[in-house]
């Protein structure tokens, strides 16, 4: 220990930088994380990486199994499979990242005003919360994009809409516990007016939480927008998308398996990927959670 | 116990009113006037008017809802626009297949959860409890209709052991009922046993830490024993009441599963209507299902307190 430079404590001293080096010291979560800039990077550069136009049909090449030519195989018309799954990443993190986007900024301020102001508006907030939460997750989102129609925006609206109550609630939660903590009462002490002690004494307070449970939320998004895509709720066709390209696989397992595994495994990979991230952000984030 | 039954009870009744609010509102999603998307695609204004007349949809908007909630409260869920068949004799007909489907998933949850979470608790850190919990992520990230689809390829298409699709009713072939439904089950039973997992070795460390476990133990009560009778009965309350509230991820994954295997159940009743824009077939289906999570959020409450004579108090 004596060969650390004073120089360098105070630099490693503040906790979102001791919550990095917890992070990075997770495996899990760091191959997680490689996993996922994997995918972002597939999906920015998706028309680079496709060997082929992920909606050209070519009669020659129907259904024909995994080969040089075609390393993960063609599908039903023709159409080259590795290119689509490249392709496909873009909906699904699309999807992942802009329905937890609309999640928390419906959530993040709902819960903190139901928190904050408490009474009547903290009951109203909360029995509507548990309305929402008593419908099924994914029956909801269902319903939701039934009614809205079927397009990959309609999809990324169900879902974020469906998955806000969680953030509601967590939010509320913190804010709760943060509300009777002694800085914020100095704050109030001191004179802050309400929205100054809401925005910038308690909400950067109640965030690790909330970006753990947003990691883990794009994991659930992805198999929900999947789900909606697979229903025919989601992306429409001719468009790749991981979970409508499975809708399709499932009429050809018997003579064309290869059009199942790969989207599938995508997904699976994707998924995973952020569940390790989000357990590992946990861990470095909130170390007192176990 | 009966103040704390009403307590709960009168706690439900904002929740129901919200959802009730939730599900009516659904139709002000649509775009343009439901009646006009009823009437498909010849628009005759004649059957617009009859729409609009017979669905109140010239009223104003607390009224529409006040007809609606009256006939939900009188066992009228609307009628399917298609089959021209009442809501709920839609719903009681396909219930039975998904409880099935539920009852068995459930049950290989159980089996396979429950042990595996003790087992990593009791070897905490040790290899069987890596490999529960790298089981548990895995079933946790794996998108249940891509397990079916697998799970048909290798079963059925592969091997030729079980049937990839159909259903067939328990009480005309049981034996070729139960071969349809296993795949489809352990599909949707493997997301639920990694939480089941996940809860029970939380739960189990928990209480494997408490004081009177280690007395057991003091007493020379073997391992076995000390882990079945004392630690488990006391960590199992929690875990059975997740496994109430896990319902809803049942009806959820019922859905996909049932469209994988094409099962003639809940999950199909509301995908078809989806696709047919069979929108009071929509709300029912959401409706009953968030009724019956509902209910049985309150019967958990209600089994936790029964068996937990600290809340009683």
């Amino acid at each position: 220990m004596s060969a650390v430079l004073p120089a360098a404590l105070p630099r490693e001293a503040t906790p979102a930088r001791r919550a990095l080096r917890r992070l990075m010291r997770r495996r899990g979560a760091m191959l997680g994380l490689a996993i996922v800039v994997m995918f972002v990077v597939l999906a920015l550069f998706a028309p680079w990486i496709a060997p082929y136009d992920p909606v050209a049909t070519s009669w020659s090449a129907v259904r024909k199994p995994p080969s040089l030519q075609y390393l993960f195989g063609t599908d039903e018309i023709g159409r080259d499979v590795l290119s689509r799954v490249v392709w496909g990443a873009r909906a699904s993190l699309l999807a992942g990242l802009v329905s937890v986007c609309i999640s928390m900024a419906l959530g993040v301020p709902i819960g903190l005003l139901a928190a904050y102001v408490g009474g009547w508006t903290d009951s109203l907030i909360s029995r509507f919360t548990d309305a929402m939460l008593a419908v099924p997750f994914l029956i909801l989102a269902i319903a939701l994009a039934a009614f809205l129609g079927p397009s990959l925006s309609n999809a990324m609206i169900a879902i974020g809409v469906s998955a806000t109550p969680i953030f509601i609630r967590l939010t509320r939660a913190q804010v709760l516990a943060m509300k009777v903590e002694d800085f914020v009462e100095a704050a109030r002490a001191v004179g802050n007016p309400h929205w100054r002690i809401a925005l910038r004494h308690i909400l950067p307070n109640v965030l690790p939480p909330l970006i753990v449970q947003a990691s883990l939320a794009i994991a659930a998004a992805i198999i929900a927008e999947a789900s909606l895509s697979f229903l025919g709720l989601g992306q429409q066709p001719p468009a790749p998308s991981w979970g409508s390209m499975l809708n399709t696989a499932k009429n050809y397992v018997d003579n064309a398996p290869w059009m199942a595994i790969w989207p599938g495994l995508s997904i699976f990979l994707l998924v995973l990927s952020f569940n390790l991230l989000g357990d590992g952000l946990r861990d470095a984030l909130d170390p007192k959670h176990k | 116990m009966l103040q704390y039954f009403l307590k709960r009870l009168a706690a439900i009744i904002p929740t129901v009113f919200f959802v009730t609010v939730i599900i009516f509102g659904l139709q002000q999603l649509l775009p343009g006037d439901a009646a006009s998307v009823l009437a498909g695609e010849n628009q005759d204004p004649e059957v617009i008017a009859y729409l609009q007349k017979k669905m109140h949809l010239d009223e104003p908007l607390p009224v529409r809802y006040a007809y609606w909630i009256s006939g939900v409260f009188h066992g009228d869920l609307g009628e399917s626009m298609r089959i021209q068949q009442p809501v709920l004799d839609l719903i009681k007909e396909k219930l039975p297949v998904t409880l099935q489907l539920a009852a068995m998933a459930m049950l290989i949850a159980l089996l396979i959860g429950i042990p595996a979470g003790i087992v990593s608790a009791v070897g905490k850190d040790s290899a069987w409890d890596y490999l529960a919990n790298v089981i548990a992520l895995w079933g946790l990230s794996t998108p249940n209709f891509w397990l079916g689809i697998l799970m048909i390829l290798v079963f059925s298409v592969q091997l030729g052991w079980l049937p990839a699709s159909g259903y067939i009713s328990p009480f005309e072939d049981l034996g070729a009922n139960l071969a349809a439904m296993i795949m489809p089950a352990f599909v949707l039973g493997n997301a639920i046993a990694a939480v089941l997992m996940r809860h029970t070795r939380s739960a189990m460390l928990q209480v494997l830490n408490a004081d009177y476990v280690r007395t057991a133990r003091a007493k020379g009560l073997n391992e076995r024993r000390v882990v079945l009778k004392h630690a488990l009965r006391n960590a199992l309350t929690p875990i059975i009441t997740l496994g109430a509230l896990e319902f809803g991820t049942l009806l959820s994954g019922a859905v996909l599963t049932e469209q994988v295997f094409s099962i003639p159940g809940f999950g199909k009743l509301i995908v078809d209507a989806v696709f047919n824009r069979d929108y009071a077939v929509v709300q029912g289906v959401a409706l009953f299902t968030s009724s019956v999570y509902i209910l049985l959020n309150l019967l958990a409450d209600l089994a936790y307190f029964v068996v937990n004579p600290r809340l009683r108090g």
